[in-house]
């Protein structure tokens, strides 16, 4: 035992500590998702997004060959995608972190990106506190109460619905939903008269949605992750009778996703949502993108793979910014408020708060020709992610400002902030 | 008008039935020949995707595909249980569940090479769509169907193993191999033929479940845990077990969602481990 | 095998005390990532932990032929409750070390009163009831566990005060292989002492132990608990190595994830569960390398290939080729 103290101490001391710096004239970019598991489409289509921008834009940028080195955490595990991090940084010398589908691995990874100070894009993540994890981390993607806050107060205003019943999944991403959406429905006026969640692994709605129709409610605000899902709850809306015609049901865009629609037909017709992006958008860049990204990968691409294509916009962006400059901080202080034109419309980064600025559109799903699609008919520019800026003041009635704090760990580290801010 | 109680233990034994034709061919494989067949929901998904090609690509209707699925996930079955499975039949079970696990590894990533990670939709023809109005109860007519084809499915297997010659041979080849290999029983034929019909029958499982839970590479292993519970739950080998036990599980699952949301998850759970622990041969098991 | 006269049962326990060197050689060969491999040692960090995992599994699978589809339950309490205590007590990771060691004991013991009743497929649906049933209760109690989105604000402080855990995982190797070694010692002194045997032996013939004065179910509810203790430990283990715990730790996928790599090892050895873990962890990490998104499919031909001309495991199939030769 002895012996072998003395022999670790020894290794432990010899072991080889500097590595070679990166090659001069490389910028390596670390791609850390769930390529494998329940949800590799995610990652799929992030990794298309980012494929296309490089095909499109020439893999050099400001006088750098840009290098990906994609790495699997097979889903939501933290221990893995910080591994994976740290593996990049000290043995692949990354430049960038970049990917992250789920909010777990971008929480995991943030210590090593603040640790090696290393620019960290999330092209995914939609957790609204993991932008405050590191001061290297950018979002490009969305924040889930970026888009059920404004769902809920537009439901309540121009949408007309004076009475909602919410239904979500019970994991972290659907309590955020439940509590920006019932907070904004309440404050403009509005009345919640029932919620419910559904456990993640569920794969039969009916008992749910038999549940909303007893209530008779006007309106419905739904949120389910993407994949099985959405089709299954829209069917069995269909079956139970709930015609979208009838009653508002309104939701993230997730649940309305192209395959969900395709799947569901007619009975998704008049389906409501609040999304930040769309194939059917008619923004000023995005047809080209769309027939650029069907040439290419034979499918429509959806806000995953725009993620990944706005990611790489803004690295290269920065890049330019930075003279090839490759150290976090540079990076991060050309990524604060960058702005340009996304195939979603215009977006920006928030120079305080690293996150992104867009336009919520609100759309409805209808027939145009043939096929069934989402079809925008009301939008809100520039809404960031609620619970920092201006946009929504935290709830004054201390009942429910309670129940938030409750719901959300993010919410409530941010009552901490507020509380004594640092 | 008939209370929600009614619609609930409509939706309930619906669930319970697609559960049965899941998992009711493991029961047959585990309880008959001893093989723990992991892989078991790899077949249900090929037949799943069998029927998504056949419509999507080739424009056949929904019901022409259920034969198909069925068919090819026997086919498929047999093939691997000459080539890998057969020379397990006397390893340890852990060896078994090595082999399976690793089939249903592999079905997973080559469905996702050939199929891509998307999830498939699928449109069921338009009679099957909507619900009808059964005294104020809507009931959906997939779920209808469903429980039709599943009746049908338990019919045909208790009348073939009940007053069939295959089936008696079967039920010799369980109660007692060598006895039945003593009085000429081809048991080896009688084994393969069996996978077979419980493959395929997954198969038709994974057609018929696509309208419900959707179909993505990660079938082979999403739906195991539920075939599991079932299975153990109905006690090993017996079709009325297995679907009593379907029904028990899709109906509490249903039930518990609707009246007590809060312990949706957790319910299912519940009632194997309280079921188990009270028979620990299952319901309707005889070990 | 190489002793002719029939050995006394002390003299056979003697026997299997003494340190074969191939032994010695493997235990070296664990120091070498240090020298060879500076850039993997957070992989090796999580080989050192998934290992000792799966030593557990085997105490009470290969060992006592309790087959577990939810052992991953002992090793999320670790995880969490290691998480919780640095989060709200202090960051002192000895001390979170038995704080988890202790609650998954606990947890263990209360369980293994319904565990030592069941044998066979009840016993592996049970244990996969209860391991569904821990993994829902971590994810309802969002308040505590963080849900979905994993325990935040975990912190560890650097070990002895000295040691910080690193970004290049060299704290963190060395020391998960340290706990690795002393629980190793450990399990090794259990496995080859009456009880051990005790325990083999009800694995071989449940009803027969009670006869000879073992009392089985007695002995499964010990071994059970132990098993719980060191899973704990290697939840604890990953949190402070990490700062994170996440519902993953607590999953089914855990649970079946390490019953595969120990029976890709060899159950019942007690180098099958280390062995099958690094073989795994290293073919995962080097096929996800070449191909992201389908490295599913490597590991399953490695599996299918191991089962069929490896049987009983990689050390199982490799002694069982030793014999044959040496039978030449």
């Amino acid at each position: 035992m002895n012996r072998l103290f003395i022999a670790g101490a020894a290794l432990l001391a010899a072991a080889a500590l500097p590595n070679a710096a990166s090659a001069q004239g490389t910028v390596k970019i670390g791609v850390i998702s769930a390529y494998s598991g329940q949800f590799a489409d995610t990652a799929a289509q992030i990794d298309n997004g980012i494929k296309l921008y490089m095909k499109q834009h020439g893999d050099t940028v400001a006088g750098k060959k840009i290098e990906i080195i994609r790495k699997d955490t097979g889903g939501p595990n933290p221990d893995v995608a910080k591994r994976l991090a740290q593996e990049l940084v000290v043995r692949d010398n990354v430049d960038i972190l970049a990917g992250f589908t789920l909010t777990p691995e971008a929480l995991g990874a943030a210590s090593v990106a603040t640790e090696a100070k290393k620019l960290m894009v999330n092209m995914n993540a939609a957790t609204a506190v993991i932008t405050e994890r590191s001061p290297y981390i950018v979002r490009v993607s969305v924040t889930l109460p970026q888009i059920s806050e404004t769902a809920g107060t537009w439901l309540a205003t121009k949408g007309g619905a004076k009475k909602a019943y919410t239904m979500v999944s019970d994991f972290g991403p659907g309590i955020d939903a439940e509590a920006a959406f019932q907070r904004a429905f309440k404050a403009a006026g509005g009345e919640i008269i029932g919620s419910v969640r559904m456990p993640v692994a569920n794969p039969d709605f009916s008992a749910f949605i038999q549940r909303a129709k007893d209530l008779n409610p006007e309106s419905i605000f739904v949120f389910v992750p993407g994949g099985a899902q959405p089709a299954a709850i829209g069917k069995a809306f269909a079956e139970r009778g709930l015609d979208p015609a009838k009653i508002k049901i309104m939701s993230t865009g997730e649940a309305v996703d192209e395959q969900a629609i395709k799947a569901m037909g007619d009975v998704s017709l008049g389906r409501l949502s609040a999304w930040h992006y769309d194939y059917n958008l008619k923004t000023k860049n995005n047809p080209a993108f769309v027939k650029a990204f069907n040439d290419e990968f034979k499918r429509n691409p959806d806000f995953f793979a725009v993620g990944g294509y706005d990611g790489m916009h803004l690295i290269y962006e920065a890049l330019k910014k930075t003279g090839g400059k490759t150290d976090g901080d540079s990076l991060v202080e050309a990524a604060k408020g960058m702005k340009w034109e996304s195939p979603r419309g215009p977006i920006s980064i928030d120079p305080a708060t690293r996150d992104i600025v867009q336009t919520v559109y609100i759309r409805k799903v209808e027939k145009v020709g043939d096929a069934i699609v989402n079809v925008d008919f009301d939008k809100i520019e520039n809404v960031k992610d609620p619970a920092i800026g201006a946009f929504a003041p935290w709830p004054a009635n201390p009942e429910s400002r309670k129940v938030c704090a409750r719901y959300t760990s993010g919410f409530r580290v941010r009552t901490q902030l507020r509380a004594n801010p640092e | 008008m008939l209370p929600p109680i009614f619609g609930v233990l409509f939706d309930g034994i619906a669930y319970g039935m697609l559960l049965f034709v899941l998992s009711v061919g493991l029961s047959v494989t585990l309880g008959l020949m001893n093989f723990v067949n992991l892989a078991h929901c790899a077949f249900a998904m090929l037949g799943g995707y069998v029927t998504v090609t056949l419509v999507n690509i080739f424009g056949w209707p929904f019901l022409a595909t259920l034969p198909v699925s069925f068919i090819a996930a026997a086919v498929t079955s047999v093939v691997l249980e000459r080539v890998l499975y057969r020379r397990l039949y006397r390893a340890s079970d852990l060896d078994q569940v090595l082999l399976t696990i690793g089939l249903a590894f592999i079905s997973v990533s080559v469905a996702a090479y050939i199929f891509g990670t998307i999830q498939q939709p699928i449109a069921t023809p338009a009679a099957l769509r909507g619900s009808i109005d059964f005294f104020g109860l809507g009931l959906g007519k997939y779920r209808l169907f469903l429980i039709a084809v599943a009746l049908l499915v338990t019919l045909a297997m208790v009348i073939g193993l009940e007053y069939t010659r295959f089936g008696a041979q079967v039920r010799a080849s369980v109660d007692n191999q060598r006895m039945a290999r003593g009085l000429g029983i081809d048991v080896d034929w009688t084994f393969a033929s069996t996978f077979a019909l419980g493959s395929g029958l997954a198969g038709l499982g994974g057609s018929l479940a696509i309208e419900i839970v959707g179909l993505d590479p990660n079938f082979s292993f999403t739906y195991l845990v539920y075939v599991l519970i079932v299975v153990s739950v109905g006690g090993l080998g017996s079709i009325a077990g297995s679907f009593a036990a379907a029904m028990l599980i899709g109906i509490s699952d249903i039930a518990g969602k609707y009246y007590v949301p809060e312990l949706g998850a957790f319910l299912i759970y519940l009632v194997m481990v309280v079921v188990l622990m009270w028979k620990p041969a299952g319901l309707f098991g005889k070990r | 095998m190489a002793n002719p006269t029939p050995l006394t049962p002390q003299g056979y326990l003697l026997a299997r005390t003494r340190w074969h060197p191939l032994e010695i050689a493997f235990w070296l060969a664990t120091l070498l990532p240090f020298i060879l491999f500076p850039n993997y040692l957070s992989l090796a960090s999580q080989i050192a932990i998934t290992a000792l995992f799966a030593l557990s599994l085997d105490i009470i699978l290969g060992y006592a032929g309790v087959v577990s589809l939810g052992h991953a339950a002992f090793f999320g309490i670790g995880a969490y409750s290691a998480g919780l205590f640095s989060k709200y007590v202090w960051g002192e990771p000895f001390s979170g070390l038995l704080v988890a060691a202790a609650l998954a004991g606990l947890l263990g013991y209360g369980t293994s009163f319904i565990i030592s009743r069941f044998r066979h497929l009840p016993l592996i649906m049970i244990t996969l009831g209860l391991g569904l049933l821990a993994h829902e209760v971590a994810n309802s109690a969002h308040w505590l566990t963080g849900g979905s989105d994993g325990l935040q604000g975990v912190r560890t402080d650097p070990i002895f005060g000295l040691f910080r855990f690193d970004l290049y995982g060299k704290t963190a190797y060395a020391y998960s292989l340290a706990v690795l070694f002393i629980v190793f010692l450990c399990a090794r002194r259990l496995i080859n002492s009456p009880f051990g045997l005790a325990l083999r032996g009800i694995r071989e013939n449940w009803n027969r132990m009670p006869a000879i004065g073992a009392d089985s179910r007695a002995h499964i509810r010990k071994a059970y608990t132990i098993a719980a203790v060191i899973a704990g430990i290697c939840g604890a283990l990953l949190t402070q190595t990490t700062n994170s715990a996440s519902l993953e730790s607590i999953s089914f996928q855990r649970s079946a994830d390490v019953l595969v790599m120990l029976v890709l090892g060899g159950a019942g050895r007690l180098y099958g569960g280390l062995i099958g873990a690094a073989i795994f962890m290293i073919a995962r990490d080097q096929f996800s390398g070449i191909a992201p998104q389908f490295w599913y499919f490597w590991i399953g031909v490695l599996l299918v290939a191991v089962v069929m001309f490896l049987p009983n495991g990689i050390l199982g199939g490799l002694s069982a080729i030793v014999a044959r030769w040496r039978r030449k």
